[in-house]
């Protein structure tokens, strides 16, 4: 039946993947020894000290390895449903009996031991999503099908709301990612992130006036403009169009800036009239030439604007004012540095007191005086940014792209959907980790608590991305044996 | 494959160019945070170094006979940490510290309060009540237990040998905003020398401070020293003082003026080393340590009888006869008189009718006989010819600043520069000062009264003592001190130089041999016979200060031994008379006591009488 030569496991292997995944273990062991290292005890090693535990952890992910290496592909997809619900009903059970431990209820105390099962949940679904994309006859602008993907997406997903680990919900996120390589619309993704630019840079200028002007919704406004008609230019190549409208709303704007030297003009109603009239002339545009694309750009034109109001509405008329002020303080919108916006604060101070060539392993006093929040965990890049600099910080940021993109490339290569909505799955999910994660850390984006894969302490993180990763080697590797 | 599978591998660049993005700009915030902004290292330096201060110890002050006057003594601050505290019986503790509950929440409040103690956090120690005594911390220790979160943490303050000097040695107080702009040195809570030797000798006491270097975590909890303490520097402890005081001779002093007020002040001519220098009122230095610093403080300042004004370098009284020798001298080197000169004395001097008056004595007079007797007839004649012939300066105007240039060469109108704060310049007035008042048309006559010491003219006490070293020396004299000498340091030059004064020291000893002639007698009578000892040969000088406000203060000025001098003395009483009844005793007791050390046996009820004497100042003083 089988017409190739098999070839031993350590041939058909990854190498390059393995390898970067070593140094970055090694790395992450490094970094934890340096963010817990205690000036007043001198000791790094101590019984239970944090990068002994870790070192177990990595002993145990080494005979996971070991384990799924030994294990047939086929069973991955064989076992993926059972697998799944398997999860779940981990997930369900721990949102009863997960003690509270500060605020999240997603840990299951087994004596000593204590498991996080979202860990778990991402490759278990990330499998189910896979298997299910790789059935017979599965096409994803199938309406039906869709929602099927979608539900199994969703459903750790609120299982983890429940246990109240936001951060880590926001991680399925990702699999977005994956749906766009196998054919969602593009449009979703660029409105996922229109709503969230849309959403912060709304919110940042929401107070700043400029005469007339506010800020944030002419800013909005003028973001609207340039993207339709930037998608206007992909749909039709049509650059005449563009071009005018283009001209014209310079024109609209040098004559409303020339008035508004004499009188106060709002811009941001200028805006919104520019939109006005692009969304009239696209209608026209879709009924004459049938072009239901035009149609379809006006929608996002007119649909954000209702998002930026709406809101505005629900910020300002259904939260109340201290869920107001942790939005604000999480976007950087509100300063705060004893309060919300004391971790950013330290985080930055700590990074960027380690300049280009850091203070030297151990020297770190940012990140070993705790005035770092969690640096052991979701912070733990601050301690390779205070002590290695701009050098090992920017070395780290290489390791992890290179490691994504080659994720992305051996996904590419699976001849078969099962293995390339694995592989686009995981590759996924490591770059929102990352993205999120460095965000924080840099002030980029809203602190949200989640791991940097490989490098944060714990268990529960180190294993589930060990699983991760390597399930996902295993089935590239028997793709050659094929 | 089909165009729909193509567009969708083709995908994959989009996801490898967001990847590739996204590591730029996170790649191009961290050139920005770690490479471009350069506040990030000093915030990172001032969050995580705690810079302590190691306080050096303050230098000791010794006696001139090697006493220990001024030391160093561990006393306790009860300090307590916020978060610690639990389950307190304050009652109880208000009860074993000393305190009214009152006290306890001022300072409670006070020291959360982050406006008054910016440096408060509820991690670290705060000092709760500072300075308490070694019985009252120890008290306290034996039932800390009982209080979570307070503790006894050491400091040093100052202690005294003796109940003595209080204004001569000082005081120490906390640095005010004002000493911390002038002096970087200084840092809040720093304490410095606020008056006395602590004062002017602030810079060699205080020594050099230290500083540790320790590493703090997010809680302001110490995690130890940066880098194994490489970048500390040890603290430099001060200096410790000689001091030229006897303290013996100044306890007595302080007990032989006790009821009075007023003061002594003795120097040694030959170095310009202050023997003693005693103001009255006094109190104890101790007061001024501790706790109730600010308290005592206050009530010394509201005291009506003034104990903080240092009276031999603050009080300027007109010197009355004590002056008159500087007058010989002046005359003497102007040749105005010869030592044969004698001018008549007819109760008063004759010139001006009787005025000033005087006393009955044999007449004419000599310069010698006028000292001894102290002739307010003879100074006078020598004024006017001095300052009336025209022969001598053009004009009265010339003349008298001519006068006034000898006074200043004998250290009066200007700060002689002792090594002490506050001192007083005193007053001689120039020609322009009597233009003024009597508008250019003035002789001796109209300012006869200064030639006796009287009128215009002032001087400190420091001042009167310190022509009774220049008489003794015989011409010149030191700038007084009472520093004698400093651990490892030369003594300024100001104080090991000799003054001359523009009177010829040939001219002295017959300045000194009328001073002799007062004590010991003069063919024209002697006004100093109580300084008279048998086996010490003392030159004196009474005199006694007009006072407006109230009785006439008395006043001693002289030194001793006659050939070989060895100490030259001044004693004022405040209202106490004439010079001889009070200043006089007072001066051959502490002549005595200073130069055989004990007291004769006929002198013993003059101590006995001194020391019953009680001269106070009745209402209305000022």
């Amino acid at each position: 039946m089988n017409t190739y030569t098999p070839k031993p496991l350590y041939q058909s292997v990854d190498w390059f993947t393995i390898l970067l995944y070593a140094i970055m273990v090694v790395a992450g062991w490094f970094s934890i020894c340096g963010a817990s290292y205690d000036f007043g005890t001198g000791t790094l090693l101590a019984a239970d000290s944090r990068p002994l535990t870790q070192l177990q952890w990595i002993g145990i992910s080494l005979v996971l390895i070991f384990v799924v290496m030994m294990l047939e592909e086929e069973l991955f997809e064989m076992f993926a449903y059972p697998l799944y619900v398997a999860v779940i009903g981990l997930l369900v059970l721990t949102i009863f009996i997960a003690p509270d431990i500060k605020g999240s209820h997603s840990w299951l105390v087994l004596g000593p031991i204590r498991l996080q099962p979202a860990e778990l949940a991402k490759f278990s679904t990330a499998l189910a999503v896979a298997r299910l994309m790789n059935t017979y006859g599965f096409r994803l602008s199938d309406p039906r099908q869709f929602v099927k993907v979608l539900a199994l997406i969703f459903l750790p997903m609120i299982c983890i709301l429940m246990q109240r680990e936001t951060g880590s919900a926001l991680v399925y996120l990702a699999f977005f990612l994956m749906l766009y390589r196998e054919g969602m619309s593009g449009y979703v993704l660029l409105a996922g992130v229109s709503a969230v630019v849309f959403f912060v840079v709304g919110m940042k200028y929401a107070g700043v006036m400029a005469g007339e002007t506010p800020m944030g919704q002419f800013l909005v406004a003028l973001m609207v403009l340039v993207i339709s008609q930037i998608l206007i230019y992909i749909e039709k190549k049509d650059l005449r169009t563009v071009k005018w409208m283009a001209i014209g709303s310079a024109v609209a704007f040098g004559i409303a800036y020339v008035v508004s030297l004499f009188v106060a003009v709002n811009f941001a109603w200028i805006g919104f009239g520019l939109i006005g009239v692009m969304v009239i002339v696209l209608v026209v545009m879709s009924v004459r030439q049938w072009v239901w694309n035009y149609a379809l750009i006006a929608f996002f034109a007119v649909a954000s604007l209702g998002f930026l109001y709406s809101v505005d509405y629900v910020f300002n008329n259904i939260l109340e004012p201290h869920q107001q002020i942790r939005i604000k303080v999480s976007l950087g919108l509100e300063d705060d540095p004893s309060g919300a916006g004391y971790n950013v604060n330290q985080s930055k101070i700590a990074i960027g007191s380690g300049g280009f060539l850091g203070k030297g392993f151990l020297n770190g006093t940012q990140t070993k005086l705790k005035y770092v929040p969690e640096q052991e965990t979701d912070f733990i890049f601050c301690t390779v940014g205070e002590e290695q600099g701009f050098v090992g910080a920017t070395a780290v940021l290489v390791l992890f792209a290179a490691f994504i993109i080659r994720l992305f490339a051996l996904a590419e290569r699976q001849d078969n959907a099962f293995g390339r909505v694995y592989g686009y799955s995981v590759a996924s999910i490591f770059l929102f980790h990352l993205v999120i994660n460095i965000g924080m850390v840099t002030g980029l984006t809203p602190v949200i608590g989640i791991p940097l894969p490989f490098f944060s302490y714990g268990g529960s993180s180190l294993l589930g991305f060990t699983l991760l990763l390597f399930i996902f080697l295993r089935i590239d590797a028997s793709r050659r044996e094929r | 494959m089909s165009r729909k599978h193509e567009i969708l591998e083709n995908r994959r660049f989009v996801l490898v160019g967001a990847v590739l993005v996204i590591v730029a700009i996170f790649i191009a915030r961290l050139f920005y945070l770690q490479v471009l902004e350069s506040d990030y290292k000093a915030w990172a330096d001032s969050n995580a170094f705690l810079k302590r201060t190691i306080y050096p110890a303050r230098g000791i002050i010794y006696d001139r006979e090697g006493r220990v006057v001024v030391y160093n003594q561990p006393a306790y601050d009860v300090t307590v940490i916020m978060r610690e505290v639990k389950d307190l019986d304050t009652l109880d503790f208000c009860r074993i510290t000393g305190i009214s509950l009152d006290h306890f929440r001022r300072r409670m409040t006070e020291v959360k309060d982050r406006r008054r103690n910016p440096g408060y956090s509820s991690y670290t120690p705060q000092v709760f009540l500072p300075q308490l005594s070694a019985e009252e911390a120890g008290v306290l220790q034996e039932k800390l237990y009982k209080y979570p979160g307070f503790y006894i943490q050491n400091r040093t303050i100052r202690q005294y040998a003796y109940p003595n000097g209080a204004l001569l040695l000082g005081d120490l107080g906390e640095v005010s905003p004002a000493d911390m702009k002038a002096d970087p040195y200084y840092a809040r809570g720093d304490y410095s020398g606020r008056s006395g030797i602590e004062k002017s000798y602030e810079t060699v006491l205080r020594g050099e401070k230290g500083v540790e270097i320790l590493l703090r975590d997010a809680h302001g909890r110490i995690k130890g020293r940066y880098e194994g303490g490489i970048h500390d520097e040890a603290p430099v402890s001060g200096k410790n003082l000689t001091l030229s005081i006897d303290m013996e001779l100044q306890a007595y002093g302080e007990r032989l003026m006790q009821n009075k007020l007023g003061g002594i002040v003795m120097i040694e001519p030959s170095t310009g080393e202050v023997l003693c220098m005693v103001s009255s009122p006094t109190f104890d230095p101790s007061l001024l340590v501790g706790r109730l610093r600010g308290e005592h403080h206050r009530e010394l300042e509201r005291d009506p009888l003034k104990p903080l004004f240092n009276r031999p370098l603050m009080a300027q009284y007109p010197p009355g006869s004590t002056f008159k020798p500087t007058q010989g001298l002046i005359f003497l080197q102007e040749g105005v008189i010869t030592p044969e000169t004698r001018f008549t004395c007819a109760h008063g001097y004759t010139y001006r009718g009787g005025k000033p008056a005087c006393h009955g004595h044999p007449s004419p007079l000599p310069v010698t006989g006028a000292l001894s007797t102290s002739c307010n007839s003879f100074f006078p004649w020598g004024l006017h010819y001095m300052l009336d012939d025209r022969s001598r300066y053009p004009t009265v105007q010339q003349a008298f600043d001519r006068w006034k240039d000898y006074m200043v060469s004998f250290g009066y109108g200007y700060r002689l520069g002792i090594d002490l704060p506050g001192e007083k310049r005193g007053y001689i007035p120039n020609s322009k000062v009597y233009d003024k008042i009597y508008r250019g048309h003035w002789n001796s006559s109209t300012i006869i009264s200064i030639a006796i010491g009287q009128g215009e003219v002032l001087a400190t006490p420091l001042q009167i003592c310190n022509l009774a070293a220049t008489i003794a020396n015989g011409g010149f004299y030191i700038a007084p001190h009472v520093v004698k000498r400093i651990e490892g340091q030369p003594l300024d030059t100001l104080y090991t130089r000799r003054h001359y004064t523009m009177a010829d020291p040939k001219w002295y000893p017959l300045i000194a041999e009328g001073m002799r002639g007062a004590v010991a007698g003069s063919p024209y009578g002697a006004t100093c016979r109580g300084t008279n000892l048998p086996d010490i040969e003392v030159c004196g000088k009474t005199g006694t200060a007009e006072n407006p406000h109230g009785k006439d203060h008395s006043i001693f000025m002289g030194f001793a031994p006659y050939r070989e001098p060895r100490v030259a003395i001044a004693v004022f009483v405040e209202n106490a008379g004439f010079g001889a009844t009070y200043a006089v005793p007072i001066g051959r007791l502490m002549l005595e006591k200073y130069l055989r050390g004990e007291l004769l046996e006929e002198s013993k009820p003059i101590e006995e009488y001194i020391l019953n004497a009680v001269i106070m100042p009745g209402e209305g003083y000022k």
